[in-house]
């Protein structure tokens, strides 16, 4: 009876609020370090203020006229986009399949696999494009290559977490009944997964389309490409048009992918 | 009969419409394939994988440290700094617009949240290289512009996650404080700010580790950490020096990759 009327004891740490201190001073520190890292100077930047207004009120008179001459590189753009989210999935679903811990009972294959692919999924996307433009030359090849490895990375993890959220009912009937691999995989698995695959690859795609834009910059192909034309040449009234046409498309591509998901899932 | 019919044609509809489909696909892709223009392999593909290869497996080790504060040690940290510091300032400047762009039950023909939400997706959707070429006009190139353009361009994405943070929380404790007569600035410091900032900071630091990487590339524009030095390395053919590049990128994403995942288990 005594026991339950007492006010519970705070303990040391609780009572000087250590942990939040120790949080808040850590957090000064890192943030004081990364500021003199970064050569942070909050003072040059109001200085240099008007020459960036100046670059804002200079891209707020867009050169319509420019807008022919994108219509093709735009295409271009969607067209890497669509070949390399394809490329990649196609390569990303037998790896997803071995990834997933309800499949394949083998931990150090899985292991494997997972480890492959967390090392594909750390390179950032304008990095491989460089790497590739040096291999297949200027031009939209290197681009869809890059969109390929860069899909199959994010792909393959989102499949094979769809895979381990399956009904192991169906398969473990096939199983039973003496089913071979591959058919448990086609009568039991893929039924129960297509419509979250498609609608992964839809939102792959979509995140595709706006890193393809700007991939070009470092000559991967697409619009990219006349986006660093514009900025190297100042002529910012065509890098608002650049950068408007691809606001509509991302938007367009956006919409029409939200709304096949809705419909699948 | 007419309803029979229209039953009909609905099931007729829903045999065949994977035709339909096939075509347009079948269209997409014919149209897709046919606008890239294959180079093919350049003569010199094969020398270049080669020595790629090669400079992966024997990286140049003297440049991971030197002490010139030019060498791989010293612009990773440059390159996390970046991203701390770009995700860190983008957090705080995302709270106000969370606010706007949440959805109310109050609110009647959703102008404000709307408005905010389109706000967002204009960040989001500007290039954050753009945006890093327009700050090294203002500040010069250097790691500085890299902050900046990061803190701006975040704020697209944590905006957005901030705003369905707030939409989706219980809003029982803003209610029990309102009903004892708590005005509003009350019930924004005792209930609204305790309940929704473990999921802030979660979102932040899974911010953080997309930040990181993007301070990777940034620097190929000239705003400062790792990413100079690969550009520069992968122009002048430098292979054993793009390997211990890309090596330390690998660790430097895993290593954070990591202890954000722990940190954010911890969280939520």
């Amino acid at each position: 009876m005594e026991n339950s009327q007492k006010i519970p004891s705070r303990s040391f740490a609780q009572r000087w609020h250590i942990k939040p201190i120790l949080g808040t001073v850590i957090m000064v520190i890192l943030l004081v370090f990364s500021s003199q890292m970064a050569d942070v100077n909050v003072g040059m930047f109001f200085a240099n203020l008007s020459q960036f207004t100046d670059l804002l009120v200079r891209m707020s008179n867009p050169t319509w006229s420019y807008l022919s001459i994108i219509w093709q590189p735009l295409y271009e753009t969607i067209q890497m986009a669509i070949l390399g989210t394809t490329i990649g999935t196609i390569f990303a679903v037998p790896f997803s399949l071995l990834a997933a811990s309800n499949l394949v009972h083998n931990g150090i294959i899985r292991n494997v696999i997972r480890i492959i692919l967390d090392l594909v999924r750390t390179l950032p996307d304008l990095l491989l494009a460089a790497i590739f433009v040096a291999i297949f030359g200027i031009g939209s090849t290197a681009g869809v290559v890059t969109l390929a490895i860069f899909s199959f990375g994010m792909i393959s993890k989102l499949f094979y977490e769809v895979i381990e959220t399956i009904d192991m009912g169906p398969i473990e009937a096939l199983e039973s009944v003496g089913a071979r691999k591959l058919t448990v995989i086609w009568y039991a698995v893929i039924p129960q997964i297509l419509n979250q695959f498609i609608s992964y690859f839809l939102y792959t795609l979509e995140i595709n389309v706006r890193a393809s834009t700007v991939l070009g910059y470092i000559g991967a192909g697409g619009i990219g490409v006349f986006l660093q034309r514009s900025l190297n040449e100042f002529n910012y009234g065509a890098t608002a048009v650049i950068i408007l046409a691809t606001l509509i498309i991302v938007l367009v591509i956006d919409g029409i992918s939200n709304h096949l998901r809705r419909i699948l899932l | 009969m007419t309803l029979d019919s229209a039953n009909q044609l609905k099931k007729v509809w829903q045999r065949w419409q994977w035709i339909l489909w096939m075509i347009v696909i079948a269209i997409i892709y014919i149209w897709a394939i046919g606008g890239i223009k294959f180079s093919g392999l350049q003569d010199s593909a094969g020398s270049v994988s080669k020595s790629i290869l090669s400079g992966l497996v024997s990286p140049e080790w003297s440049y991971v440290y030197d002490g010139s504060g030019e060498d791989l040690i010293s612009l990773i940290f440059q390159t996390l700094a970046i991203a701390f510091l770009g995700t860190f300032i983008s957090a705080i400047i995302s709270v106000p617009f969370a606010f706007w762009a949440a959805r109310s039950i109050k609110e009647r023909f959703f102008l404000r949240s709307g408005s905010g939400k389109v706000v967002l997706t204009l960040i989001r959707t500007f290039p954050e290289i753009v945006l890093a070429i327009m700050f090294i006009k203002a500040v010069g190139p250097g790691s500085y512009a890299g902050v900046l353009a990061v803190s701006i361009h975040s704020i697209g994405m944590l905006g957005k996650l901030f705003s369905e943070a707030i939409e989706n929380m219980d809003r029982g404790a803003e209610e029990a404080i309102n009903s004892v007569g708590g005005n509003a600035a009350q019930v924004f410091m005792l209930a609204t700010l305790p309940i929704i900032t473990p999921e802030f900071v979660s979102y932040t630091l899974y911010r953080f580790e997309i930040a990181v990487r993007s301070a990777a590339i940034l620097g190929m524009v000239g705003a400062g950490g790792i990413g100079t030095p690969m550009i520069f390395a992968i122009q002048t053919r430098n292979w054993p020096r793009v390997g211990i590049i890309l090596l330390g990128i690998i660790i430097m994403v895993l290593v954070i990759d990591t202890i954000s995942e722990q940190m954010r288990k911890r969280l939520v």
